[in-house]
């Protein structure tokens, strides 16, 4: 009993930075992890993982021109994100681009433009920070700016909740009823970007995406409903945090790689045995039912 | 009476190439008109023009006074994700849109509404299953299920009966048919003739371009049902700009 404690309780207790870590990755959790359902089910997995790298050259431009500066890299990186996410959203709406090729069009550009800033003004190791990020380190502000996106992420999903459902299920029925399409789906996609800027403070911006994609594809296997998916992947991010965290202190993982290990060994486990599909259930279906 | 659909020389297309070509006429409210025509002859091009998702390329299509918004529009079914998780009940309840907008909840009376539009279509039943886990036609059903709740004065369906069997395509003309009685204006997209003959009195036949539209009687002769067979399907790389349009009056 005393051996558990000691492993999974008194490091939050005992260690100030271990307390802010677990605020900061319940909170990412409590707003990634629904946008992550939402990019699975609009089949845009991948196109949060772009997203994720044109963010990386807003955050290294306002790293360079202010130093390890939380703001300055936030603003970047919103910048960054937003103009890839909003240009390919309008590019293929109006033309007959599909989104994926839109946006990786977008954010190569973006990638390129930023490696040449970089280039230009010398690299700095300090940029491993951005890459990968450092959840142990958070600190007041850190906190209270991933809280602030959290809340702001909920918010702003339940007010586009309807028209973003009804725009994945059925696009040609929303045009036929509302305008709110075009807008709910480029809020959505600004979502996604305030996320994934979220995600590098803590994940750095190579694995924030992970946060998201990794309990939304665990939800997939435990629930067939929407509701019940994002309150599975919030609750699959949250532990996969609490979890991850814990390895890290234990282990020499860093905690960033830790977190999104422990995600992906629950997909595994929701893939071989998940009730909604489960490759063991599809093998195992049990006898067929009268009707 | 003023028309509740009317078009004024509309030639609607894609990239420049017309695919339905100078198109005038009326659609008189209450109207049941099939609207003909072999593959490739524009009927939902046409349909997409009326609910606004296809800007015409030239002319004007009017709608009596309603907004674009107001046309119930069931569109081919290939349209539809049915890999997502949304409920028979929740996905029938967006026809219930321009009641309920982005907020708007649904309280009793709605959810009777819903489930009233499931019993009439023979779904009662079905509200919690998903709508991936739905046969063909049982989809087509909750479809018309939407468009009974969205409770539109014009009603556009797009190729509603294809693929669906004898018991199920009867069952849906017989909601066609209360529309019909209920005064609203129907347009349909169709293939089977025996249907069309059987039940709507007044028949658009499109191939590109108007070949005949009046009573379904005197439009699917066998002349006319020939000269639409022998409609040109490609677009031309090399066509000249249409002639056609320069000297005619642009209507308002």
């Amino acid at each position: 009993m005393d051996t558990l404690y000691q492993a999974l309780i008194a490091p939050f207790t005992e260690f100030e930075f271990m307390r802010r870590a677990l605020a900061g990755v319940l909170a990412l959790a409590l707003g990634g992890a629904p946008i992550g359902v939402f990019l699975m089910l609009r089949r845009m997995s991948l196109a949060g993982d772009a997203m994720a790298h044109a963010i990386l050259p807003g955050a290294a431009v306002g790293f360079l021109l202010s130093g390890l500066n939380l703001f300055a890299m936030t603003f970047g990186g919103l910048i960054a994100g937003f103009a890839v996410a909003i240009l390919s959203g309008v590019v293929s709406r109006a033309t007959e681009l599909k989104e994926d090729a839109s946006l990786a069009a977008f954010y190569l550009v973006s990638l390129a433009l930023g490696v040449t800033i970089v280039s230009m003004k010398g690299s700095n190791i300090d940029l491993l920070h951005v890459l990968f990020g450092n959840i142990l380190a958070m600190d007041d502000q850190t906190l209270l700016v991933i809280a602030f996106n959290a809340t702001l992420t909920l918010l702003v999903l339940a007010v586009i909740f309807r028209p973003l459902v009804i725009e994945c299920v059925d696009p040609v029925f929303l045009r036929s009823v509302s305008r709110s399409g075009g807008p709910a789906h480029l809020i959505f996609l600004a979502l996604v970007v305030i996320n994934l800027v979220n995600g590098f403070h803590a994940l750095g911006t190579l694995l924030a995406v992970g946060l998201m994609i990794l309990p939304a594809g665990i939800a997939r296997f435990w629930s067939r409903d929407i509701t019940g998916m994002i309150l599975i992947a919030v609750a699959s991010a949250m532990v996969s945090g609490y979890a991850g965290l814990v390895l890290s202190f234990q282990s020499k993982v860093p905690s960033g790689p830790a977190i999104i290990l422990m995600a992906a060994l629950i997909y595994l486990f929701s893939v071989l045995f998940g009730s909604a599909g489960g490759i063991l259930r599809r093998l195992f279906p049990g006898r067929h039912l009268e009707a | 009476m003023p028309a509740q659909l009317s078009f004024h020389n509309v030639t609607l297309g894609y990239d420049r190439h017309p695919a339905v070509h100078h198109l005038d006429g009326e659609v008189a409210p209450g109207a049941l008109l099939a609207v003909v025509g072999p593959n490739g002859a524009g009927k939902s091009t046409l349909f997409r023009g009326i609910v606004g998702i296809v800007k015409p390329l030239t002319g004007a299509i009017s709608l009596g006074g309603l907004d674009v918004r107001d046309i119930a529009y069931l569109p081919q079914i290939a349209d539809i994700d049915r890999s997502f998780p949304i409920s028979v009940f929740d996905f029938v309840g967006t026809g219930l849109w321009r009641h309920t907008g982005m907020f708007g909840g649904l309280g009793r009376r709605e959810r009777d509404a819903i489930l009233q539009a499931l019993a009439a279509v023979g779904l009662t039943g079905f509200e919690k299953r998903t709508i991936g886990t739905l046969s063909g036609g049982q989809m087509q059903r909750i479809l018309f299920a939407r468009v009974l709740l969205q409770d539109a004065s014009v009603i556009v369906l797009d190729e509603p009966f294809n693929a669906i069997d004898a018991k199920t395509s009867a069952d849906l003309v017989g909601l066609v048919q209360r529309w019909h009685t209920e005064q609203r204006t129907v347009l349909a997209a169709l293939h089977d003739m025996d249907l069309v003959q059987a039940h709507f009195p007044e028949t658009l036949l499109l191939a590109r371009s108007v070949v005949a539209w009046g009573e379904t009687a005197q439009v699917l002769t066998p002349d006319n049902l020939g000269r639409a067979r022998r409609m040109c399907e490609a677009f031309d790389d090399t066509a000249e700009a249409c002639a056609g349009d320069a000297p005619r009056p642009q209507a308002a």
